[in-house]
């Protein structure tokens, strides 16, 4: 297939202009194939996003509104692993942005965009990414940590691991178990033989 | 012979009235069943319509209905003229009967129902359930004592003379907090993680008390966000102009 290595790309963009020149900025390259361009996170778009396997989203934090705008990349999370992007087209407080794996400016030139989208996609490597349905062996340890009742800083420190990856990690805990409260998730642990009970107190 | 006039339940929201008949208030959706015992009307009620039910047992008819919309249909927002005419006294009534239900009924039989399930794990694994299931009942127990002691009386003194200095509606609506999360790490716990020891039939009996719990905590939840914190806002606004 043609298409085999480009790195799948979704816009979340409610301007169809600005949607259509990103999407040029892509096509010109070949390295990044745009698979989908949604307008908003309504209820359906919010199913697409779920199915869609992307890598990378590139998003205009204009479709949030203003209440729910800096909790806009955690909305995304609960929906993607993807890296995501965000497109300055109007100006916004600086903890919108900050949010964001990267930001890419209406103004900025094509080679511009594209090596930030590389550097992005480099850093992501690292962090984790969950294929399967089975919790991973690091998860397992995050999982015993958790129920062990440490916080995620302590969990971060003891792995060398940054807390956002921490945050991740236990989105994809829960996300495959449905169990959201740590009580629950030391049931879990202990029903599947992760720690004994002396170590709960 | 006079052939009944068929009625398209789907397309029609005003189904529910006065006028209607109690057994067909049942017919439409069983689960008003648990609804009517808490509100003390008893089965057996024959013939009459519901406006009727309501006078016999001093019910406001309003507050009936909104009640029952509520179970009925999955998004219902209530109308403004219906949530006026509601007594805010009656929905109390209805919330506090459910409370006492949930505590003295539901969650000891689901309770019971689980310790049997896990008789045959192993001794640390069932002490982990016990303090699970305990840790929830208590959380729901401080739960409900919060709208008993401090929600519930703010109410019923307010529908009776006037305002309560220091507290609003606004304050309930902005602490009232969620319980559905360890019901439903209990379901996913249940479900798909306890050991193959545990009896199916058993296991059902378990998930079947959590999936009704679960659903009827969801309309109590949302009698108490769609129609009584409306309900409230309304009067205390009307009470300050």
């Amino acid at each position: 297939m043609k298409h085999g290595n480009r790195v799948k790309v979704l816009l979340i963009i409610p301007s169809r202009i600005i949607a259509r020149g990103m999407e040029g900025v892509f096509h010109d390259l070949g390295e990044f194939s745009v698979e989908g361009i949604l307008t908003d996170l309504s209820r359906t778009s919010e199913v697409r996003l779920k199915n869609m396997d992307v890598e990378l989203i590139v998003v205009d934090p204009v479709i949030f509104d203003y209440a729910s705008r800096a909790s806009g990349r955690s909305r995304i999370a609960e929906y993607s692993d993807a890296a995501v992007v965000a497109l300055q087209t109007v100006p916004m407080e600086d903890d919108v942005w900050r949010q964001y794996d990267e930001m890419v400016n209406l103004y900025d030139l094509p080679p511009v965009i594209i090596k930030k989208l590389r550097t992005v996609l480099a850093n992501r490597s690292e962090t984790p990414k969950s294929d399967s349905q089975e919790l991973s062996a690091r998860e397992k340890e995050i999982l015993v940590c958790v129920a062990k009742g440490m916080l995620n800083k302590e969990i971060a420190d003891l792995y060398n691991i940054s807390i956002y990856t921490v945050i991740t990690h236990r989105k994809n805990i829960t996300r495959k178990t449905g169990i959201k409260t740590v009580a629950g998730l030391t049931v879990y642990a202990l029903l599947n033989n992760l720690i004994d009970a002396n170590s709960i107190e | 012979m006079v052939k009944k006039k068929k009625t398209n339940i789907k397309d029609d929201r005003a189904m529910l009235s006065p006028a209607m008949k109690m057994a067909d208030l049942v017919n439409l959706n069983y689960h008003l069943l648990g609804v009517l015992s808490r509100l003390g009307v008893d089965l057996g009620f024959g013939e009459i319509t519901v406006g009727e039910a309501c006078r016999r047992h001093s019910l406001n008819v309003g507050s009936f209905l909104l009640i029952c919309n509520v179970y009925t249909y999955d998004d219902y927002i209530p109308s403004g003229e219906l949530l006026f005419s509601g007594a805010p006294a009656d929905i109390v009534k209805y919330l506090h009967s459910s409370h006492v239900f949930y505590l003295e009924h539901e969650l000891p039989e689901l309770e019971r129902a689980l310790e049997k399930l896990v008789a045959p794990c192993d001794v640390k694994q069932k002490l982990v359930i016990d303090r699970f299931f305990s840790d929830y009942k208590k959380e729901v127990e401080n739960h409900f004592a919060y709208e008993e002691t401090v929600v519930f009386p703010y109410v019923e003194t307010f529908s009776r003379d006037r305002r309560e200095q220091g507290y609003s509606i606004e304050q309930f609506e902005k602490n009232h907090s969620n319980i559905d999360e360890k019901l439903c790490d209990l379901k996913n716990i249940v479900m798909k993680y306890l050991p193959e020891v545990c009896d199916t039939v058993l296991r059902n009996d378990v998930m079947y008390h959590i999936c009704y719990l679960e659903e009827d905590l969801g309309k109590h939840t949302l009698i108490e966000n769609n129609v009584l914190i409306p309900m409230m806002t309304r009067i205390e606004e009307n009470e300050t102009r």
